[in-house]
């Protein structure tokens, strides 16, 4: 093995800086999973019954399926009945009123996570929604956004102000159905965020929503919920890390995106789960639903994610092109090193008369990390002048790692194209030479390369987001710091 | 008076010198015992077939991995060269233009040398470039290599003219000023206008600070960067030194005297 391949390795290990554990108190049901936990989770939250019911029916559903083995990851399997399925910080009194009622240690926490709380939020331009476990603890610029008739708030406080909405369009993309762990989440997911821009409103902020896992033997199961009325666009952000635990944490979210008439929603990511240690302990399972639905003419879902973290990641971000001339966009970065396995990709079904997606992926693996890239774009009969462009690229880091492309195209329509390019590639020790020639230290120099290599994606990031996506990488790749 | 002392030492002083240097690739041997003295401001041009061992004596100078020194020694400034590690070489000031510049996909061409010069800064303890001057630099350099503005955003050589890339290497070495430079066969595929590009980007660093290393494998360079000395390079070995003058006799008579009789060429370096 060269020298340049054993400084890549090294290079390819870090520590992971968001591993610490909020000391605070809890308030956890114990693990377990039968109705009477849902019945628990449901009057909790205080639900109406229609919701209590459609989380029965998907948990009935639940139990009859089976966990799914086609991706291309390995893990022991899970018990389910050894998670719990709710954990909340315990409310000094009803619940913080304002960004400063917020328990002083949870508020540490979120500025040691460096998110943007209160007037941070308000200087940054980002409207933040945290989860904190199951439940959504502060929910910054409301007011603001309320003005211009924009709802921002927490899953469960979207199920009290707005059920209509919530009613309407709940599993409208992804039915509980859909698959094992979407089932699941509907069973008992516990919060998330709910974003309703109303008819001719372009969102003036970015919204934010930031994710952690705090509690051990927690599942995470957050729900997201987001509406473009007509003419509406909004820009959307999530981030998420967990502590540092020796055990798995299973994180099954499910996020539902629906666009109207000429609305447009862009999405992003930046996922920074505990990813386990370098010989594969612990770590996250990240097991995701994802879907957009353009539901409008004109309309357009995109999806930015950068994957870093997790020990598993499974997750699909997918656009439903149903209204003409929609357009679904995905622009995926994913990760992994030591022990990580990512199978992730994307889903375009083209229904309407010119549809146009478009797909780049850009793998990175390290170490011993495998990545697959697994992409389905389908061309129904009456996807009349259908167009997709499929790009997926892959890295590879040291001589342990894998990259794997499983594209899958159906097309039912001649008058469609499609469009898919692949290509693997190494960093090559004429590229490390020529930056080193030009005073570049090596660690640079793969950082460097490898932020060229994520180029197309990290440009659909939202600014703020873009430089903290690019920091993230060379993190993961430099060694630890700090 | 003290300045003129300084002055005086400096024009004497060796800038690179490499004494005796046998160096190996792949395990077969290369350069086979090259001594070789610049001074500061001096160019010296190093001619000689294709295979001769050119580039492989610029790798060795640069510091590329699987160039292995099994003889001899390098120093420049007085300092152990072989015990550097290439970037430490290139923040002492040593720059190479490659023969063949690689592709960065994604790397702006800004971007990569505003961090090279920034590298450099740093090493030498110098707070990172101010924006607007390194902006100043830049358009200065790049008028001088008749740079067309929108190179700087496309990604380092990435879909670039065999020319564009040669010329994109002496915009680099214009930027990061170096003090010694080692420049491979820069004029290789290149049209006249684009050589004189290049010779002009030389001749504008000249200066009694500076060292470089032409290596070229044609004379018609030299009419433009005009070598204070003129090595040929043969089998991993310079079998004849002498003043411009050697470059037009090499010109007349080709290399074809090496290649059929290298005997012959070692008693005429002797
Ligand atoms: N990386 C390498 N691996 C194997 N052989 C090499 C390598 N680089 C150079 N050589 C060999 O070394 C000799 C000199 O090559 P080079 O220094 O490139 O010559 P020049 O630049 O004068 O044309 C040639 O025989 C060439 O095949
Ligand atoms: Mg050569």
């Amino acid at each position: 093995m060269t020298d340049s391949t054993q400084t890549l390795e090294r290079l390819a290990t870090s520590d992971y800086k968001y591993g610490f554990v909020t000391d605070i108190e809890q308030d956890t049901v114990p693990p377990g999973l039968d109705e009477a936990v849902i019945r628990l989770i449901s009057a909790k939250k205080q639900e109406p019954d229609w919701l209590l019911e459609w989380r029965l029916v998907a948990f009935r559903h639940w139990l009859t399926q089976q966990e799914p083995q086609w991706a291309h990851v390995h893990y022991p399997k899970i018990d389910y009945q050894a998670l719990s399925y709710y954990s909340a910080p315990k409310k000094k009194t009803d619940g913080p009123k304002s960004l400063d009622e917020i328990d002083p240690e949870l508020r540490r926490t979120y500025e040691k996570l460096g998110i943007p709380l209160a007037e941070q939020a308000i200087l940054a331009g980002v409207a933040v929604d945290a989860v904190f476990d199951s439940v959504s603890v502060a929910t910054s610029y409301k007011g603001k956004l309320a003005e211009l008739g924009i709802v921002f708030c927490s899953f469960s406080e979207a199920v009290r102000e707005h059920p209509e909405l919530v009613r309407q369009y709940l599993g409208s993309v992804v039915p509980y159905r859909d698959n094992y762990f979407a089932t699941l989440n509907s069973a008992v997911f516990s919060d998330g965020s709910f974003v309703y821009i109303p008819p001719g409103v372009r969102c003036p902020m970015g919204l934010s929503t930031y994710f952690r896992i705090n509690a051990s033997n927690t599942g995470q199961f957050e729900r997201t919920l987001i509406i473009a009325a007509e003419g509406a666009s909004v820009s959307y952000l999530e981030g998420c890390t967990a502590p540092q635990r020796d055990e798995n944490q299973l994180h099954a979210a499910v996020v539902e995106l629906i666009a109207l008439d000429n609305a447009t929603i862009k999405y992003s990511t930046v996922q920074n789960w505990y990813p386990g240690d370098a010989e594969g302990k612990g770590g996250i399972y990240n097991f995701v639903t994802k879907r957009g639905l353009c539901k409008g003419r004109d309309s357009k879902i995109s999806w930015t994610q950068v994957e870093t973290g997790s020990a598993i990641t499974w997750k699909y971000p997918s656009c439903i092109l149903r209204g003409e001339n929609s357009v679904g966009e995905f622009y995926s970065v994913a990760l992994t090193r030591d022990y990580q396995q990512a199978d992730t990709g994307t889903k375009m079904i083209h229904i309407g008369k010119n549809t146009r997606s478009t797909i780049v992926s850009k793998g990175i693996s390290a170490g011993h990390g495998q990545n697959a890239y697994r992409g389905l774009v389908k061309i129904l009969p009456t996807a009349e002048n259908a167009r997709n462009h499929s790009q997926c690229d892959s890295l590879l880091m040291g001589d342990q790692c894998g990259a794997h492309t499983f594209p899958y195209i159906d097309v039912q329509n001649p008058s469609a194209q499609v469009e898919h390019e692949a290509s693997t590639s190494k960093i090559s020790e004429d590229q490390l030479f020529y930056c080193q020639q030009r005073g570049i230290s090596m660690e640079d120099a793969v950082s460097l390369i490898v932020n060229g290599f994520c180029k197309e994606v990290f440009k659909e990031l939202p600014m703020e987001f873009a430089v903290e996506a690019q920091k993230l990488i060379e993190l993961k790749l430099e060694g630890s710091v700090g | 008076m003290r300045a003129y002392i300084v002055e005086s030492r400096r024009e004497s002083s060796i800038m690179l010198e490499i004494r005796n240097l046998h160096a190996t690739v792949d395990g077969r041997e290369i350069l086979n015992g090259i001594d070789l003295i610049v001074r500061p401001g001096e160019v010296h041009a190093i001619m000689g077939p294709n295979g001769s061992g050119k580039s492989t004596l610029a790798n060795v100078i640069a510091g590329r991995e699987g160039y292995l020194v099994t003889e001899g020694a390098i120093h420049f400034d007085g300092k152990n060269l072989l015990d550097m590690a290439p970037e430490t070489r290139a923040c002492e000031g040593l720059f190479l233009a490659f023969q063949y510049p690689v592709e960065i996909p994604g790397v702006a061409n800004l971007y990569f040398l505003k961090a090279a010069v920034n590298a450099v800064r740093k090493y030498r303890g110098e707070p990172p470039v101010d924006a607007m001057d390194f902006w100043d630099l830049v358009h200065e350099r790049m008028e001088l290599v008749k740079m067309d503005e929108s190179m700087l955003k496309r990604s380092v050589n990435e879909g670039f003219s065999g020319g564009e890339k040669k010329r994109n290497e002496v915009f680099q070495m214009a930027v990061l000023q170096p003090r010694f430079a080692v420049l491979d066969e820069t004029d290789s595929g290149l049209d006249i206008d684009a050589l004189k590009v290049v010779a002009d980007g030389v001749n504008a660093l000249r200066s009694p600070e500076r060292g470089f290393l032409v290596i070229t494998h044609y004379q018609r360079l030299l009419d433009y960067i005009v070598p204070d000395h003129v090595h040929v390079l043969f089998n991993g070995r310079i079998v004849r030194s002498g003043g411009k003058e050697l470059a037009l006799e090499l010109e007349e008579q080709g290399y074809a005297l090496y290649n059929e009789e290298p005997g012959r060429a070692r008693r005429a370096a002797a």
